[in-house]
């Protein structure tokens, strides 16, 4: 993969750059600093910032001046029951989107790696929930959910199957409709994805399992399933950290209720620190969230490189 | 290989599932967007409206400043989306071209700040922001879309880089073609495909963010079009249907658009860039 024959060869004064040409050699710092700069001041920058912040007393609209508290705040967020059942509302939602996300998308591009009349409307549809702001995708859902102009209890009562409900505002069903708004909403991207991998298994191979009289399980679980294996893992890994990292569809579709059912830790953070301004120990719940996320990454990347030794 | 006729129904009835799953949110949103107040109050709605009105966009336009925010949005995503094309077309040609300490930290700042919760990274936005000024305005929220899309931009421009060859470079240098001239007159055609559909990209990034969106922009009149979209959602959650789905199905538009010109090329360049790091 890469290309071991590059000398690093430190220029003079400058960090190595590792260029094979001699010449030219600050030419690549004259191309990369325009984008190096903003990264460095807009996005490096500010997360360091962020984590000295979850130290401190930090608030908005203080006149005087901000204090190092040290772990004060992390101590308190260890005691703070309603953070931790919101953590925990987000690992549902996180775990309960991502797995139906990664089936229905592993079905849905099986199916379209096939040579079934009627792919190019899937793919075409498959744009909708991709292109789709996410406000959109939240308004749209809450007006299917809307407990009477809305499509899905007008379908349960042709059904027969009662006088439905009002979903999002439920104790018991307003997390399972968002997590379904969520499926929804990431199956695109996923399929998209998946489908590409696909198109890398070797047919031959497929052709010759099911010579040998491989049932279409077997061929899966053979053929496909190692072929597919590392962009399944990749895929899914990013599903679940952008999915613990969701905000706007459900603040769109419950903005976290009922009785904070469905307030997600982004929801959580975000009302501490720009509702009640509580700016240092927001920061501190984003660096947890931060660990958290860091864990799932890890064990992905753990995941990852054993499964390229088994390919 | 031979699939079943059994096998081969089942195949499309499970599609048909698809498509019905896929499809069903969306025309409710257009069949609601052309209802009149009476059909969205009746308790039997319809598929396709009896009585099909444009009344719910003029009152959409009438209750909110749509047109101010769509070209606050207009705005930021294209400020956005070419600044961001501009800053990273050469960044990513050394990280695809060159190995090194720096072009590798670049790569793991890609992966790492998918990883980012915005909220740790918004609050001292915020405070920056607001220090120079540029909090409640578009030209602040342009700066934060740049830096935020620039690690899709990256990764996607490094993988069109890499299908370039090297050996047309080389060609331009043995002909005693500069250096800038090579990357002027033989990388940059061959990569204007890819750096357009980056470019689009971007603009739908930016043209639909929420989130940063939301805390930077303060008062109406700066406001993007998701956040616009949101003040038809009344305080207690009771929102006008006709003129919210109306809004939301015009806001959808130009995203729909775009996405559909360039899909192919999105899911390339994903490959592109996944294939080779």
């Amino acid at each position: 993969m890469t290309s071991v024959t590059e000398a690093k060869r430190p220029a003079r004064g400058a960090p190595a750059t590792g260029r094979p040409r001699p010449a030219a050699g600050h030419g690549a710092w004259f191309l990369v600093l325009p984008a190096l700069i903003p990264i460095l001041v807009l996005s490096v920058g500010p997360l360091l910032y962020g984590i000295l912040l979850a130290f401190t007393d930090a608030q908005s609209g203080r006149t005087e001046p901000t204090q190092w508290i040290g772990a004060l705040n992390f101590r308190d967020l260890l005691h703070d029951t309603l953070f931790w059942e919101s953590f925990r509302i987000g690992l549902v939602w996180a775990v309960g989107v991502t797995v139906p996300q990664f089936l229905l998308a592993l079905g849905l591009a099986l199916l379209l790696n096939q040579n079934l009349r009627l792919r190019w409307l899937a793919r075409a549809l498959a744009i909708i929930p991709w292109a789709m702001p996410e406000v959109v995708v939240g308004i749209m859902w809450r007006i299917v959910y809307n407990p009477d102009a809305g499509v899905l209890n007008e379908t349960l009562r042709d059904l027969g199957l009662g006088d439905g409900r009002d979903w999002l505002s439920g104790l018991a069903t307003a997390l399972p409709a968002v997590i379904v708004v969520g499926v929804w909403a990431g199956m695109p991207q996923t399929t998209v994805a998946l489908l590409a991998g696909l198109q890398n298994t070797p047919r031959e191979l497929h052709e010759a399992a099911a010579v040998d009289g491989a049932g279409a399980w077997r061929r899966f679980r053979t053929v496909t399933w190692p072929a597919i294996r590392p962009v399944a893992l990749a895929i899914t890994a990013l599903n679940l950290i952008w999915n613990f990292n969701s905000f706007a569809l459900v603040y769109v579709l419950t903005n976290g209720g009922p009785g904070g059912r469905t307030r997600l830790p982004m929801l959580f953070a975000y009302e501490e620190a720009f509702r009640y301004g509580q700016f240092g120990y927001a920061a501190a719940m984003g660096c947890v969230m931060v660990a958290v996320v860091s864990i799932l990454l890890a064990v992905f990347l753990v995941g990852r490189l054993r499964g390229g030794e088994d390919a | 290989m031979k699939t079943s006729t059994a096998a081969r129904a089942g195949q499309y009835a499970a599609l048909l599932a698809y498509l019905v799953f896929l499809a069903f949110p969306f025309l409710w949103l257009v069949s609601t967007a052309f209802k009149p107040p009476r059909e969205l109050g009746s308790l039997h709605p319809t598929w396709i409206p009896e009585d099909p009105t444009l009344a719910n966009f003029r009152q959409a336009f009438d209750e909110q400043p749509l047109l101010r925010a769509a070209s606050n949005s207009l705005l930021a995503a294209l400020g956005a989306a070419l600044i961001a094309v501009v800053i990273a077309t050469p960044m990513a040609y050394v990280m695809a071209r060159h190995r090194s300490r720096l072009t590798r930290a670049a790569t793991g700042w890609v992966v790492v700040s998918q990883a980012f919760p915005f909220v740790l990274l918004i609050i001292p936005l915020f405070l920056v922001l607001k220090n120079l000024r540029l909090i409640n305005s578009v030209p602040g929220l342009v700066m934060v879309y740049v830096v935020w899309s620039l690690p899709f931009a990256l990764w996607m421009l490094a993988g069109y880089v890499r299908a370039v060859p090297v050996e047309l470079e080389e060609a331009a240098a043995v002909d005693g073609a500069g250096r800038l001239r090579t990357l002027v007159s033989v990388t940059a055609p061959l990569l204007a495909p890819g750096i357009v559909a980056t470019a689009l990209f971007a603009f739908i990034t930016a043209w639909n963010e929420f989130f940063f969106a939301l805390v930077l922009l303060k008062t109406p009149e700066k406001q993007t079009l998701p956040v616009v979209l949101t003040h038809f959602i009344g305080a207690e959650g009771v929102a006008d249907l006709g003129p919210l789905a109306a809004a939301a199905f015009l806001a959808t538009l130009p995203s729909l658009v775009v996405f559909a010109v360039i899909q192919r090329r999105i899911t390339g360049g994903m490959l592109a860039g996944a294939v080779k790091s």
